[in-house]
């Protein structure tokens, strides 16, 4: 049964209106049931997942803690402090792919601006359906695809923050859907974090865009499964009043006249008010007529729930608000005094004086939390059976190539040549050039960073899937030569609602905390997006993971980009690891097998030997092996290098069963790395205990082809690499026809 | 050339910022800290500017790209006060939006189009000097390549055939393109000057390209020579 209120179908079940008529020991106005519904919204509460990210390790001796704190928050060092963030707009972006993904980028913005940081890069990790072929599915993958990109691109260029990292997956089960992934790093002065401390009769002030009916029950919206084109729950984008109102808030912080910043989103100023009151454990007083509104005749609720764009929260008290105001004026922003603060730590909502809702903010912040049911699903164990495909390929170079022109693993470039990725003058190393981005801040460190994900693997098994996303995301930035310093996770799965989907999700916190608790990186951020699927189905489990790294030394900023007289190097172990690999999935269209294992222990000494190499200056290159396997990552190493080289398949460290299994496998903790001191590279791994590597070949002189040699010294792969090259941009042919 | 405050010292290089301009801190780094010039930013309310020796206008998106790149902020009070200084010989460099405005300002002559490709493009790319006699060039060789990025929608250069006849006879590009268009240009054009060479409006960004760490080959930056030529043009006239 659903309850009555005053302008929307409540979402709120029985058990729900319960408990909010037992603690407010009244019945609930319609008004407060409209506030509440889209406060305890999935979305917004986290009512499924909470007990669970509850155990995700937050703490390390880099993290800053403080009340009302969004964004995680890091000291890098000489009074530097960086935050991070990630949220998604799934739901929109599948409607409304330009809207919904431009208005992504505006939230996460907002964020890192509420912390009093300015934002200086975005990522986005992206999925798709697939976008080959003339098929319907095919055809509306790219239209999404399109304007996903261009809606990211309009906003960040406009707003002159840099989009400096992705990714990009195209699977199957994000037919009619996609999910778009923005996150965002903030650089800032430690003494200029916003303390959020406030004190009664200070003031609140609402700045920014006007609210109206746009995105009304937006969050709500993202709680359902997407059945129908609810557009009016898409939210409109406006980047140059983001720029003013972004501006605005760095100069207000400068000059010390805010005490208190929140950003309006996701359930829209009742949200906000309710989680302003309850972090600040302070009341507050708003009279909605305040409000500067874009349509005429809104109702109290409308105005409370309406998620319009670009507004920002300010608390500031009497003596400061002068000084405030004129930032706003110089910005030619609008805004509105709504109310003041208060002892008791109840938000009170008036209309024209008269009193519309009033909870104690606890209650309001709080949604009831729910014990789901968890169920492993039944596939897991069906599809992990191994199996044989087809008879073993001798001559791999077709098989090579059209993995290199496969759309999840093709460069990128038609994505981030769209995107303004230098303004800032940080942009290091650039998108497409590294592992993981690298971008400077004031104090001559650099940070390096990275999404990843992989629906494939975590569908097959969960646990493991999403231990290789943490392992890859660490070992992208490793490769640029940092070291990880934090972790931010968005665990996007479909409905909770089912015990089967629930166990994956679980799994995949699990593997959070336990892979972050062995490697000591805290979690610094995270969200959870529940309710991912459309009648078509449910998507597979797709956790993204970012990993933010810190490179002291300009000197050891890594790329991987082979060099001449290059000895190559491969650090870890292959295995017959197939499961949800690309080769498996893309080039024989099979859906099952062994998901790559991550080991801790071996893990953490590859990892360790390699940042080892870099800081000892004995190595040119290095590069992460995953998607694809060896057989991408040499070629991608080759092609960044324009430069030819020669391996030699049987030097390889492996328990493989078939050479096409040895060059595709995904197997993990692996890395390559091309060297011109190999005796001094081979003296120093030795030093690490129960390291596997091997030299395994070298740059070519003659010519200019990736050469694989097998055990009898056949050649069994022989490509020029400016063929390799040619394939690798088959995005950017695919989307300009 | 008026006399400034600075007489015979330091010149000094006045930035204008516009809502939307996002380059303006990028071009206020390079010059203070790179080139230890002094230059400040200058919101476009302030109706006193002559006292500085040069005007950069930056690149971003001035009111949101709005109607069309670079018209809105063409049409603010403080272009007025450009238009004035260029007339009297200051030099004046439009980057990018910068150079959209200088355009709709008619500073320049022709117009910045779409990209042939239809999208945004944020990739690096080469130029050629054509015109070194400009105090923008003057430390280049005739014909010197540079690497630089751009980074923009609406890049497209486009004028009519007298515009563009006029502009190769008296020598008014600066910098074309080389090999490797990015949006399609008309005869490559990348820079181009007033008659008096004292108005350059480019769409490359050199600010992006003055640091060896910034570049993607970590090679020499020779862009930051268009701000070690402006810089030696003033000292020379001060």
């Amino acid at each position: 049964m659903r309850h009555r209120s005053a302008v929307f179908p409540t979402m709120l079940t029985n058990n729900e209106f319960d408990y909010l008529r037992n603690h407010l020991e009244r019945e609930p106005t319609p008004t407060e049931l409209d506030i509440v519904s889209a406060q305890w919204s999935e979305h917004c509460s986290y009512k499924s997942s909470k007990k669970y990210i509850r155990l995700l390790p937050t703490n390390g001796p880099r993290v800053i803690t403080g009340l009302g704190y969004d964004a995680g928050l890091l000291d890098v060092g000489d009074g530097y402090v960086i935050t991070v963030h990630i949220e998604s707009h799934n739901h929109p972006s599948a409607i409304e792919p330009y809207g919904g993904a431009a208005t992504g980028v505006g939230g996460i913005i907002r964020d890192i601006m509420s912390m009093g940081t300015r934002p200086i890069a975005i990522l986005d990790a992206l999925r798709f359906a697939p976008i080959n072929g003339e098929t319907k599915t095919s055809r509306k993958s790219k239209w999404l695809f399109k304007n996903v990109v261009r809606g990211i691109a309009d906003y960040g260029n406009c707003l002159g923050v840099p989009t400096v990292a992705g990714e990009v997956e195209f699977d199957p089960c994000f037919e009619d859907y996609c999910l778009v992934d923005i996150a965002s790093i903030g650089v800032g002065r430690r003494e200029q974090i916003i303390a959020n401390k406030v004190d009664n009769d200070d003031l609140v002030i609402l700045a920014g865009g006007s609210t109206g009916r746009d995105g009304i029950h937006g969050s709500s919206f993202a709680s359902a499964i997407l059945q129908g084109e609810n557009r009016s729950a898409v939210q409109i984008p406006d980047p140059f009043l983001e720029k003013l109102l972004l501006e605005a808030t760095v100069e207000a912080i400068q000059q010390q006249c805010v005490k208190a910043i929140k950003d309006v989103g996701g359930g829209g100023l009742s949200c906000c008010l309710s989680e302003v009151s309850d972090n600040l454990k302070k009341g507050l007083d708003i009279e909605l007529t305040k409000v500067h509104l874009k349509h005429k005749n809104m109702s109290p609720a409308e105005i409370m729930i309406s998620e319009s764009q670009e507004r920002m929260l300010y608390i500031t008290d009497s003596l400061k608000l002068e000084n405030l105001m004129s930032i706003f004026d110089k910005y030619e922003l609008t805004y509105s005094l709504i109310g003041k603060v208060k002892k008791d730590r109840e938000v009170v909502m008036r209309y024209g004086g008269k009193v519309i809702a009033a909870f104690p903010s606890h209650i309001l912040a709080h949604a009831p939390l729910l014990d789901r049911e968890i169920k492993e699903p039944g596939y897991i164990h069906e599809l992990e059976k191994s199996f044989d495909i087809r008879q073993e390929i001798d001559n791999l170079d077709e098989v090579l190539l059209s993995m290199l022109s496969n759309p999840s693993i093709a460069n990128k470039r038609w994505v981030y040549h769209q995107y303004d990725h230098e303004v800032g003058l940080r942009t290091v190393v650039k998108p497409g050039c590294g592992d993981a981005s690298v971008v400077r801040i004031g104090n001559g460190k650099f940070i390096s960073v990275k999404l990843d994900g992989n629906s494939k693997h975590c569908y097959l098994d969960p646990y493991q899937g999403t231990l290789g996303c943490l392992s890859e995301a660490c070992r992208n930035v490793i490769c640029t030569g940092a070291q990880p310093i934090g972790i931010i996770d968005h665990l996007q799965f479909a409905s909770p609602e089912d015990p089967r989907i629930f166990w994956t999700f679980v799994q995949a916190v699990n593997a959070i905390t336990d892979y972050c608790k062995y490697m000591n990186i805290p979690v610094v951020g995270g969200k959870v997006s529940f309710y991912n699927e459309t009648p078509k189905g449910a998507i597979k489990p797709s956790p993204v993971i970012g990993s933010l790294g810190l490179i002291e030394k300009e000197s050891w900023i890594m790329e991987p980009s082979l060099k001449p007289d290059d000895s190559i190097f491969i650090i870890g172990f292959t295995s017959d690891e197939l499961g949800g690999s690309e080769y498996y999935e893309y080039y024989h269209g099979i859906t099952g097998g062994n998901v790559p294992k991550v080991e801790f222990i071996v893990d953490k000494i590859n990892s360790k030997a390699v940042l080892q190499l870099i800081t000892t200056g004995l190595v040119d290159c290095v590069h992460d092996c995953s998607k694809g396997g060896l057989a991408i990552a040499l070629s991608e190493m080759a092609i960044a290098g324009d430069i030819g080289l020669n391996v030699k398949l049987g030097l390889i460290p492996n328990f493989c069963s078939r050479l096409d299994n040895l060059v595709f496998s995904e197997s993990q903790s692996r890395f390559i790395i091309g060297t011109r001191q190999p005796i001094k590279a081979r003296k120093l791994l030795s030093k690490f205990k129960g390291l596997s590597f091997a030299q395994i070949g070298r740059v070519t002189k003659s010519d200019k082809n990736i050469k694989f040699i097998n055990k009898k010294n056949r050649t069994i792969v022989d490509i020029p690499v400016h063929k390799l090259r040619q394939r690798s941009n088959a995005l950017e042919r695919m989307m300009s026809s | 050339m008026q006399s400034s405050p600075n007489c015979g010292k330091v010149p000094k290089i006045g930035i204008v910022v516009f809502p939307g301009s996002n380059c303006d801190r990028d071009v206020h780094y390079v010059l203070n800290n790179i080139l230890k010039a002094q230059a400040d930013l200058i919101w476009y309310t302030k109706n006193k500017i002559s006292y500085y020796d040069a005007i950069v206008i930056p690149g971003g998106f001035s009111y949101g790209d709005r109607l069309r790149a670079g018209l809105i902020a063409a049409h603010s009070p403080i272009m007025g006060e450009v238009k004035r200084m260029a007339k009297d010989g200051i030099p004046v460099l439009g980057i990018c939006n910068g150079f959209q405005i200088l355009v709709e300002s008619c500073l320049l002559p022709g117009a910045l189009m779409m990209n042939n490709s239809l999208n945004f493009v944020c990739r690096w790319t080469t130029v050629r000097v054509h015109n070194n006699k400009t105090p923008f060039t003057i430390k280049f060789l005739k014909y010197q390549k540079l690497s630089i990025p751009v980074a923009h929608g609406e890049g497209r250069y486009v004028a009519d055939d007298e515009v563009l006849e006029d502009l190769e006879k008296k020598n008014q590009i600066v910098m074309r393109y080389v090999n490797d268009d990015p949006n399609g240009s008309m005869n490559l054009i990348a820079a181009i000057c007033n008659q008096e060479g004292n108005v350059m409006g480019m769409m490359p960004h050199p600010e992006r390209a003055s640091e060896t760490i910034l570049s993607p080959t970590k090679s020499s930056c020779t862009a930051i020579l268009i701000f070690h030529s402006l810089l030696s043009y003033l000292l020379k006239k001060l």
